[in-house]
């Protein structure tokens, strides 16, 4: 008795929850204001600076969707969420909309009832090791030490891996990041494993980076991208044509220098239709004509974000490899606005 | 025989000996060492062992230490400065990374020109312990208070306040020492208002939020002493928290609309999630420490109470709470507790973090409480009713002082290891010192890489406060030590 109406309870509270996310485009439009889940700290992607102000590639796309909603840039609260906290505060409603290295995967994207609307940045684990260890492939790593981060889907793939190969290794397992750093550096395992971006930062940070190489073997598929709730579609289509604004925006050469520009020289009908000069695809979402516009005006096209952030100029230096536009043999692909 | 005489002449010594210090070996660092070091073979190697473990200590960490680099804007010029200094190959701590982030470890995202606010707090939360602290000692509180003034002054002008504000904390504080000085039992009234005022402080907003509160208390003691004579204590709490929650809920806040509509009076609202670092720290901490002793209390003689169902809600609360770790209370306030509300409602993650940390303390400090309580005689109890007193009057003259006593210990370390669990809400997200900040300064490209420095300095700045709250337990015990035992 006592059982059913505990669970009666949950199931309402549930119910309500469900019910209040129905429409988080008007939410977000009545609060003035976009909440946005992202990272306690990732180099690159989310990190607040000196002044307390969140930076990154993940935190550029908050920033484009509050412009293109709100009209406002700097209408985000940023909340950080933890690994275990993070899917938890996007089903209960705490944030609208998750950026936060999530990797698209099935039983995420069914079982938890999200929704990955699309992949920002396509990541994979690859392995860095000590130049002087004389290893050019991942599959030479037979007997190795590895750093790994315990209770994350790197250890899987780490095990499956070294199945697969027949070959074995000895876990090293540390809590986060910074801990596999100093691991690694003082010489506690041969070889340090974690998404390629996050070894492409540490490469940059060690003190004789030269002496360390990442090995080429890129050993899963880790697509990370904005994520959604389930069941509120049109929210979801909001902030998935934000993001393919982005990367249509760099396709078509429209920058955050010259968005203004285009907009009213241009004679491309996609362009015209993307930046609100022809037709009303804005009224589609639920936003006005300029919304693509404002988006791109923020801190310029997905190229742009992506080279002011964690690209070549950068510390991070990562190259755009599977990033790229796929006129440039990569896998960004804007569906096209019409 | 004649050779005998001759010695038998009396030797009489006329002068005193001037004393002989004892042996080289008896005295000073000498026997010292022989007594605490080596007095044994078995104590001699053990020594001989903590020593070379001591050395390789040094050995290993003094360079580091030594080396030390305060200006730099990166890890990597940290490296360049330490290769500089010292040639090639050696290692140094990098503090340039507390220098150039401090305040994100001591405030989080508060913003820079309003530091004075949670200084000014602190500062007012020694002026409110004061009484608490010393509260029959004018020479001490005198002392304290005037540090406290000193103190604050210096950190403000440390922290770039501006001078209007700096002349203000100068007038306040002189206005209480003054009071102190010249009536003491009025301070009491700066330890009440404090939670009002400390609030106030730190979140900002219309003055007249934390005064409607404050006008909620007035309602309840107002009710208290009106039915106190009729209905005794409990009725007369129960009905005066009613008249209050009635106040808080429904009444206040169109009160306050009005007052704030004729008189705007406030300051900059700071949102919960700009709180980070020992500012985060010191605001669950104080308030979880200060709410949980009462509730403690309450709850460690609900437990011994002959009321059956007084006492089983207070024994399944007490055994409900400490039968869950901390982190449990905490994703519950952080996850769980959203599926309940109603949509929408978007109530604070610090004020529902405080509030589980407040319950968990509680459930501890009242088991501390019941063991001083059964440590009394059964005599006092049965010299209180001889006396005449009431259950209340009873507790507050004969047992809670004892009991109180008694508990010192046990309360102080729960206290400590509170505000040390307060570390622990990193896990929902909240940017604690230790490993919240630590994470968004490392993720800056500019200091990834960087270890040591940030614990060594979270971890001095804890141990010097529980240092500091352990020292003033054993001043209160042996200050409060009135048996001969």
């Amino acid at each position: 008795m006592k059982k059913s109406v505990i669970l009666g309870t949950l199931t309402v509270a549930g119910l309500a929850a469900g019910m209040a996310s129905a429409a988080t485009l008007d939410d977000v439009k009545a609060r003035g204001e976009l909440i946005c889940g992202t990272n306690t700290g990732l180099t690159g992607f989310a990190a607040p600076d000196a002044n307390g102000v969140y930076q990154g590639f993940d935190v550029a796309v908050c920033k484009a969707l509050a412009a293109a909603v709100l009209s406002d840039a700097s209408k985000v609260k940023f909340v950080p969420t933890t690994g275990e906290t993070r899917f938890t505060a996007l089903a209960s409603g705490e944030v609208d909309l998750l950026v936060r290295n999530s990797t698209w995967t099935y039983s995420r994207d069914t079982d938890l009832k999200l929704d990955f609307v699309a992949v920002n940045y396509y990541d994979g684990q690859g392995f860095m090791v000590k130049k002087d260890l004389g290893v050019s492939s991942a599959k030479e790593l037979d007997g190795a030490t590895i750093c790994i981060q315990t209770g994350t889907t790197t250890e899987l793939n780490l095990a499956d891996f070294f199945k697969e190969n027949n070959i074995t290794y000895t876990p090293v397992t540390v809590a986060d990041d910074s801990e596999a750093q100093r691991q690694y550096t003082a010489g506690a395992c041969d070889a340090f494993t974690t998404d390629a971006s996050g070894l492409a930062a540490t490469r940059a940070t060690l003190a004789d980076a030269e002496n360390h190489v990442i090995l080429p073997e890129i050993i899963s598929k880790e697509p990370l991208g904005p994520v959604v709730r389930h069941g509120d579609n049109n929210w979801g289509d909001v902030v998935r044509w934000t993001f393919y604004a982005l990367v249509a925006a760099e396709e078509l050469g429209i920058t955050a220098a010259n968005v203004e520009e285009i907009a009213t020289t241009s004679t491309n009908p996609e362009v015209k239709r993307l930046l609100g000069t022809e037709g009303d695809m804005g009224a589609m979402i639920g936003l006005d004509k300029d919304w693509a516009k404002r988006a791109i005006a923020v801190s310029g096209n997905y190229g742009e974000i992506f080279a002011a952030n964690i690209g070549e100029s950068t510390s991070i230096g990562l190259a755009r490899g599977l990033n790229a536009q796929w006129t440039q043999g990569g896998l960004m692909y804007a569906p096209p606005f019409r | 025989m004649s050779e005998l005489h001759a010695q038998t002449v009396p030797f009489v010594r006329d002068s005193m000996l001037p004393q002989e210090l004892p042996p080289a070996s008896q005295r000073g660092a000498v026997k010292w060492v022989r007594e605490n070091l080596f007095s044994g073979p078995m104590n001699t190697i053990l020594t001989v062992l903590s020593l070379l473990v001591v050395f390789l200590i040094l050995q290993s960490s003094l360079p580091w230490w030594l080396n030390s680099v305060w200006n730099a804007n990166s890890l990597a010029e940290c490296r360049a400065a330490v290769q500089a200094m010292a040639g090639e190959g050696a290692t140094g701590a990098c503090w340039a990374v507390i220098r150039e982030r401090w305040h994100q470890f001591m405030f989080g995202f508060y913003p820079r020109g309003l530091y004075w606010r949670p200084v000014l707090a602190f500062a007012l939360l020694f002026v409110a312990l004061a009484p608490v602290l010393f509260g029959d000692n004018a020479r001490k509180r005198m002392i304290l208070l005037a540090c406290v003034a000193v103190a604050l002054v210096l950190a403000l002008i440390g922290v770039g306040t501006d001078l209007a504000h700096v002349s203000f904390a100068i007038v306040a504080m002189a206005a209480i020492l003054a009071v102190s000085h010249l009536a003491p039992a009025r301070l009491i009234w700066a330890t009440l208002l404090f939670p009002a005022v400390g609030f106030f402080l730190l979140w900002g907003g219309s003055v007249w939020g934390p005064i409607g509160v404050l006008m909620g208390f007035g309602v309840l003691v107002a009710v208290y002493r009106l039915l106190l004579p009729m209905l005794g204590v409990v009725m007369g709490t129960a009905l005066g928290f009613l008249a209050a929650c009635v106040w808080w809920l429904m009444i206040q806040t169109h009160v306050t609309t009005v007052l704030h509509n004729l008189m705007p009076w406030g300051l900059e609202a700071i949102d919960s999630d700009q709180f980070g670092g020992f500012l985060l720290a010191f605001t669950i901490g104080v308030t979880a420490i200060a709410a949980s002793l009462p509730l403690g209390i309450l709850l460690a003689l609900g437990r011994r109470s002959d009321m059956f169902l007084i006492k089983t809600l207070s024994v399944g609360f007490i055994e409900f709470i400490r039968g869950v770790p901390l982190i449990t209370m905490l994703f519950t306030a952080s996850l769980l507790l959203q599926y309940f509300l109603p949509p929408q409602t978007n109530f604070d993650l610090i004020l529902r973090v405080i509030i589980l940390v407040t319950l968990f303390a509680s459930a501890y400090i009242a088991e501390v409480v019941r063991g001083g309580l059964a440590a009394l005689p059964r005599g006092q109890y049965e010299a209180a009713d001889a006396l005449g007193l009431d259950y209340w009057k009873a507790q507050r003259h004969i047992i809670m002082p004892q009991a109180l006593k008694i508990s010192i210990p046990g309360i102080v370390s729960s206290f400590i290891g509170l505000f040390k669990d307060t570390t622990l809400v990193a896990f929902v997200g909240l940017l604690d010192p230790l490993k919240g900040v630590t994470a968004i300064v490392r993720a800056d490209i500019n200091w990834k890489g960087i270890y040591w420095e940030p614990y060594i300095f979270v971890g001095t700045i804890f141990f010097l406060i529980c240092f500091g709250m352990s020292r003033y337990s054993m001043y209160l015990e042996k200050k409060l030590k009135t048996d001969h035992r």
